[in-house]
């Protein structure tokens, strides 16, 4: 190959780069604009988190180091489960909605002229949009449970930074599922059907209903090995250092199942863009 | 003249809603998956309440069957709620765009279309599971049952729903105001359904007043399901206060129709 050919090849990728990050740029400042819409998301964290603090704590008062937590991990855990819960998207989320919306009416076909990878483009949209919900829906109950309760926090930077970590690969296992549910409209033509079935998996097994570490027997076996066990009940585990294995499996653990998800969500995409006819072509 | 107008409404209702059933069922498969779905949803929270009775015997001086009893009542009410008034969320949506002008020019009462407006059908799948938890709570429970509790338990149902469909209803009328705080009325909705599933003495004394004298949510299904069973309430407050919750009904009714009404009144379109 000519050197020079290189040379626009690289420019090209370092094009790409810069487009995916112009999107998610966009899609932050596109969700930052919802003011009030996010201040009342924000409110009702908190109320519930206040509601399940007293349900949590009635529970860990009748029976002290349930499932390895004692009081204050308990809590601790409330006000992260509702600090995440927007931003990795455990009841689904706006951007992959909206995909799912799009595969429905046809308009996904304008995704696909453009010059792009609908995987990344998409994942490039939704990573945006967790960014802002992270500081501000995840910030606001934290801040808040912080002022009423003791709190634990990570006491080292590298337990911060695999906190960090953990957030982040917990946001691409759930953006992986989403994406399936999204383009599972190519053979079912409407999707609320299967992200009702998604939205009760990913409630019961992510740890909203309860901790799984609280699971009793083989359904905690089953659910602690579950996709949506990374998407929460992991995170949390890592900011509260009660990783049965150590942070450093429970970011390979996360891992895994984005290898798995995301190569599946390839296959799909390429499935069905070859062999789907798009409505009113 | 108001007489004729009221008698109308059931079948102005009626034909709102069976239109939107009739749209949900335009694809049968999905319809049916979210019906399953809703049910299974709503019964997580109960699921929840059964996985923590595997490690303790009893919830805030609640046994498992109470406990079944207090949740059953919870979800049936504001399930109930939800199915016929839940909708009416989506109000803040139209007051933005100026879609609500059309429900002002057409011959039914802008209430009822905001009411109507998507019914959703899949959402008497809560209902039903709650419906379910009650017949195992009721063939469980040991309640020395009397004339005045079965009553008050079936009649405390009607005004737990009347009371939470007050309470979407004043979330409504409050977009008027704030056309993007739907998610603020789920705070006392939801919420109030998450808190109305426990024992309310378990949050503390400061919190039962309030949900006593500020949101009455004590008064759907708390205060009625301890009449019937015959426990002490909380804040010394007399044992038969569950029989208020009728006249608790009533006022929240009053109290959310003076809201759409000032909402109603405050309208303005957006001019595009």
């Amino acid at each position: 190959m000519p050197l020079w050919l290189l040379d626009i090849t690289r420019f090209e990728r370092r094009l790409q780069v810069g487009v995916y990050w112009a999107i998610a740029v966009r899609s932050f400042r596109r969700f930052s604009t919802y003011r009030i819409a996010t201040a009342s998301g924000a409110f009702t964290n908190s109320v519930f988190g206040f509601i399940m603090c007293g349900i949590y704590l009635t529970l860990w008062h009748e029976r002290p180091g349930l499932g390895g937590y004692d009081a204050s991990d308990a809590l601790t855990f409330v006000w992260l489960q509702q600090g995440l819960l927007m931003p990795v998207g455990i009841w689904g989320a706006t951007t992959t909605g909206e995909l799912g919306e799009r595969v429905r009416s046809g308009e996904i076909a304008v995704d696909l002229y453009r010059p792009t990878h609908l995987l990344l483009w998409w994942l490039s949209v939704d990573l945006g949009r967790a960014a802002f919900q992270l500081l501000v829906r995840g910030g606001v109950p934290l801040l808040a449970g912080m002022l009423v309760f003791d709190l634990k926090f990570p006491s080292s930077l590298p337990a911060w930074l695999a906190v960090a970590a953990g957030v982040f690969l917990a946001i691409l296992v759930s953006f992986g599922i989403r994406y399936l549910v999204a383009l599972s409209g190519f053979w079912i033509t409407d999707t609320r059907g299967t992200e009702q079935l998604a939205l009760v998996l990913s409630t019961f097994f992510s740890g909203m209903v309860l901790p799984l570490v609280v699971f009793p027997g083989w359904i905690g076996e089953v659910a602690r090995a579950t996709p949506w066990a990374a998407t929460m009940q992991v995170p949390i585990d890592i900011w509260l250092g009660r990783n049965p294995g150590g942070a450093g499996s429970a970011l390979l653990f996360q891992l895994g199942w984005i290898v798995v998800l995301l190569l599946g969500a390839q296959l799909v995409t390429s499935v069905a863009t070859r062999k789907v006819v798009i409505q009113g072509g | 003249m108001v007489r004729s107008r009221l008698l109308r409404v059931p079948a102005q209702y009626w034909m709102l809603i069976t239109m939107w059933i009739r749209s949900s069922m335009a694809y049968p498969l999905s319809f049916v998956l979210m019906l399953f779905g809703s049910m299974v949803l709503t019964l997580m929270d109960f699921l929840a309440i059964v996985l923590m009775f595997s490690h303790i015997s009893s919830f805030g001086g609640f046994s498992l069957s109470e406990m079944a009893l207090l949740y059953a009542t919870a979800s049936m009410t504001l399930g109930i709620a939800d199915l016929f008034t839940g909708s009416i969320e989506r109000v803040g949506e139209r007051i933005r765009t100026g879609a609500f002008d059309a429900y002002l020019i057409r011959p039914v009462p802008s209430f009822l279309q905001a009411a109507a407006d998507g019914f959703a059908l899949r959402r008497i799948g809560r209902p039903v599971q709650a419906a379910i938890v009650l017949v195992f709570a009721l063939g469980r429970l040991h309640v020395d049952w009397t004339v005045a509790r079965g009553i008050m338990l079936v009649v405390s149902m009607i005004a737990g729903a009347v009371i939470f469909g007050a309470i979407f209803v004043l979330g409504a009328a409050f977009q008027f105001v704030s056309t993007d705080s739907a998610e603020l009325s789920n705070s006392f909705t939801y919420g109030g359904q998450a808190m109305t599933q426990y024992p309310l003495a378990i949050f503390g004394q400061q919190i039962v007043r309030a949900v006593t004298f500020v949101v009455p949510i004590a008064f759907v299904n708390y205060y009625p399901v301890l009449y019937v069973l015959g426990k002490p309430a909380p804040l010394g407050l007399p044992s038969w206060i569950g029989l208020l919750s009728p006249l608790v009904a009533v006022l929240m009714v009053v109290l959310a129709s003076l809201a759409w009404r000032g909402g109603l009144r405050r309208y303005r379109s957006t001019g595009s």
